[in-house]
């Protein structure tokens, strides 16, 4: 029951055989069931120039950043996770200088000031990390639905596989920004409590800092694209509900269960399916060299976990009856 | 242009411009999922040019019907048109207020309708200030332009509502019941604006349960009950269905009754001191000197033209304000 979004293909060329009028049994047939496409709205316009029609996407894109990114719930979740690595940094330069059995990690980064940000992101990639994703992905189309803002979007109309491409993409955006967030955090409290230098790898090899730090940007990549993964998912529930906290609550609950499906030995064979179980892959690139098949089977997993939720989303959103 | 010719009785006021009908609605249904029917094959014409109002009590269908217009809810059956366009090119032209205001309300006035402006696709970004200055200098809330939208009164928060469906230039605006929560002075403003929008040649449809609201706004309407559609026309042929009636006060009711009965009026009744006759071609204060002539004497003569009320009671046999 897709007649919602007017600006679909279907639509239009119906419209311009009888015009006016837009059959809906014809309307369902043609366009309920169509993959997710690129914005609509350059489509089927005859005289719209595609630039002008991209440029309305990247106004309606700038007006989400706007807002995720002034709103300050979602500033204070970003200033929370910066927190996190500097509490980590004075915690191990307080404590496990002089002692003697001191742990991995802890001489790790005792030993080279670039380790602070893989331990950082080993502590929130599992939990912290998703949380704030969750909550930006899950209030995505949920909040406007809960706010009413919703149908005027709609009626202005945004085009519904539009503005969920915007809502997804903002999602996006702000999990690299939590991702850099907490790299940075960590980059910049490593370099001041502990020494730089060469870094020594897992392996035994040592690289210089340079190769370090592009290293680091890697690994943001990497995790970057996991929690836009979990964004994608977050979103899909997102159109589910109009109730936003619902949407977020549920996001977590499923990185919650998968992480205590990961941890019963019996499930093992269900591991690779699971999405929290590539998000701590982002270790490959303390290997020599880089180990880019794991890198590798993440990304896929997370490619596949955009698709598939992103399709969910998709499929849901653009029948959806908007009665808020 | 479309094949759908304009049907209801002759445009009163303002001609459509074009033949064609700003909304059509053929056998327009929407069944939910519960099975309960909000509209039951619905068949409306709404000639360009005029302002429509479309009557009913809360729950009968008009707000279903204007959210299947807009493409928030889809048809279950049935076919419409906006504009004669196919939805997608036609909702930029349309303005629209649905089920009350609704905003962010940490973002000022002028930063929503700065948020709703980049949602359309065909909105220019470098015209927006402008445009949004205008919309806000028209409901008078100017003053109030960079107040956050949470501090609004409900007045203002309607005043909003309607600067958002004035952002372009729109050839239809919809309004769903757009004096709710407005004071009396408010509710004239909003008359007066619906009033003064039409004739720049905008056709204005808006929804309303109160009457006599719409029988000084509108030169149409259409009224529904229980999802159907009960009557459609301009007002004037609504009022022709119901008799004007004279009213004579006096103290002397049968005097008066025979005077009116051998004037040759119809339907002669008397009550206390009231009688009551069809007027038919009579004029009033021919009838006022017979009165007078024959010695009865007249405290009060009146001639009650027949209200919306009225219509709306000859073809339901019931009060407006009863729930179906």
């Amino acid at each position: 029951m897709s007649t919602g979004d007017g600006a679909t293909p279907g639509t239009a060329t119906l419209g311009r055989r009888t015009p006016g009028l837009v059959p809906v049994t014809e309307t369902m047939r043609t366009s309920e069931r169509r993959a997710p496409e690129p914005p609509p709205a350059a489509a089927p316009e005859p005289p719209e120039p595609a630039a002008r029609a991209m440029g309305a996407f990247w106004r309606l894109l700038g007006s989400e950043l706007g807002l995720t990114f002034r709103r300050p719930r979602n500033l204070v979740m970003l200033a929370v996770l910066a927190m996190v690595p500097v509490v980590v940094g004075v915690a191990l330069r307080a404590f496990g200088s002089g002692d003697d059995d001191m742990s991995g990690i802890v001489q790790d980064v005792a030993g080279n000031s670039l380790m602070l940000t893989f331990v950082s992101f080993s502590f929130l990639v599992l939990l912290l990390m998703p949380v704030a994703v969750s909550v930006v992905a899950g209030d995505s189309i949920a909040g406007e639905a809960g706010g009413g803002t919703l149908r005027y979007l709609l009626a202005a109309p945004a085009g519904r596989t539009r503005l969920l491409a915007v809502k997804y993409l903002n999602a996006a955006v702000y999990a690299y920004a939590v991702t850099a967030v907490v790299a940075l955090s960590a980059l910049v409290t490593g370099l001041i409590l502990f020494p730089a230098g060469d870094v020594t790898l897992l392996s035994g090899t040592t690289i210089s800092l340079g190769d370090g730090l592009l290293r680091i940007a890697v690994a943001v990549a990497y995790v970057g694209a996991g929690m836009a993964a979990l964004a994608a998912v977050a979103v899909a529930l997102s159109t589910f509900t109009e109730v936003p906290i619902g949407a977020i609550a549920g996001t977590m609950v499923l990185v919650i269960v998968c992480q205590v499906l990961r941890a019963i030995p019996e499930l093992a064979v269900i591991t690779p399916y699971l999405l929290p179980t590539w998000f701590t892959n982002f270790d490959a690139v303390l290997r020599a060299p880089i180990d880019m098949g794991a890198l590798g089977e993440g990304l896929l997993a997370f490619g596949a976990y955009i698709v598939l939720f992103g399709s969910i989303a998709w499929a849901r959103f653009s029948g959806k009856d908007i009665t808020s | 242009m479309t094949t759908v010719t304009q049907e209801a009785g002759a445009p009163f006021g303002a001609a459509p411009p074009s033949g064609d009908a700003a909304i059509v609605t053929r056998g327009l249904t929407k069944r939910f999922k519960g099975g309960q029917v909000a509209v039951d094959a619905l068949d409306l014409t709404v000639p360009r040019g005029s302002v429509f109002g479309f009557l009913g009590p809360n729950g009968s269908g008009k707000t279903t019907t204007i959210r299947m217009l807009l493409g928030l809810v889809a048809p279950t059956e049935g076919e419409y048109s906006v504009l004669g366009l196919p939805l997608g090119r036609a909702l930029p032209k349309v303005g629209a207020v649905v089920e009350g205001p609704a905003f962010y309300p940490y973002l000022s006035g002028a930063a929503n309708l700065m948020r709703f402006d980049a949602a359309d696709p065909t909105a220019r970004r470098a015209t927006a200030a402008r445009r949004i200055a205008d919309a806000l200098e028209r409901v008078g809330l100017s003053a109030a332009a960079g107040k956050r939208y949470r501090n609004y009164s409900l007045g203002m928060r309607q005043r909003l509502a309607i600067a958002a469906a004035l952002l372009g230039p729109r050839e239809l605006l919809v309004l769903d019941e757009p004096t709710n929560g407005l004071d009396p002075q408010g509710t004239r403003e909003v008359r007066a604006l619906v009033k003064e929008i039409a004739a720049d040649g905008t056709t204005v449809f808006v929804s309303s349960h109160l009457l006599a609201e719409v029988e000084q706004m509108c030169t149409h309407a259409a009224i529904m009950r229980t999802g159907r559609l009960v009557a459609e026309g301009t007002i004037a042929s609504l009022n022709g269905g119901v008799v004007t009636r004279i009213r004579v006060e006096t103290p002397d009711p049968a005097g008066a009754a025979r005077v009116l009965t051998g004037l040759g009026l119809a339907d002669v009744r008397a009550e206390g001191r009231e009688v009551t006759a069809e007027l038919g071609g009579h004029a009033p204060e021919r009838i006022n000197a017979a009165l007078v002539g024959e010695d009865v004497a007249v405290r009060g003569l009146a001639v009650v033209r027949p209200s919306l009320e009225d219509v709306f009671v000859g073809l339901t046999g019931e009060g407006f304000d009863v729930d179906g």
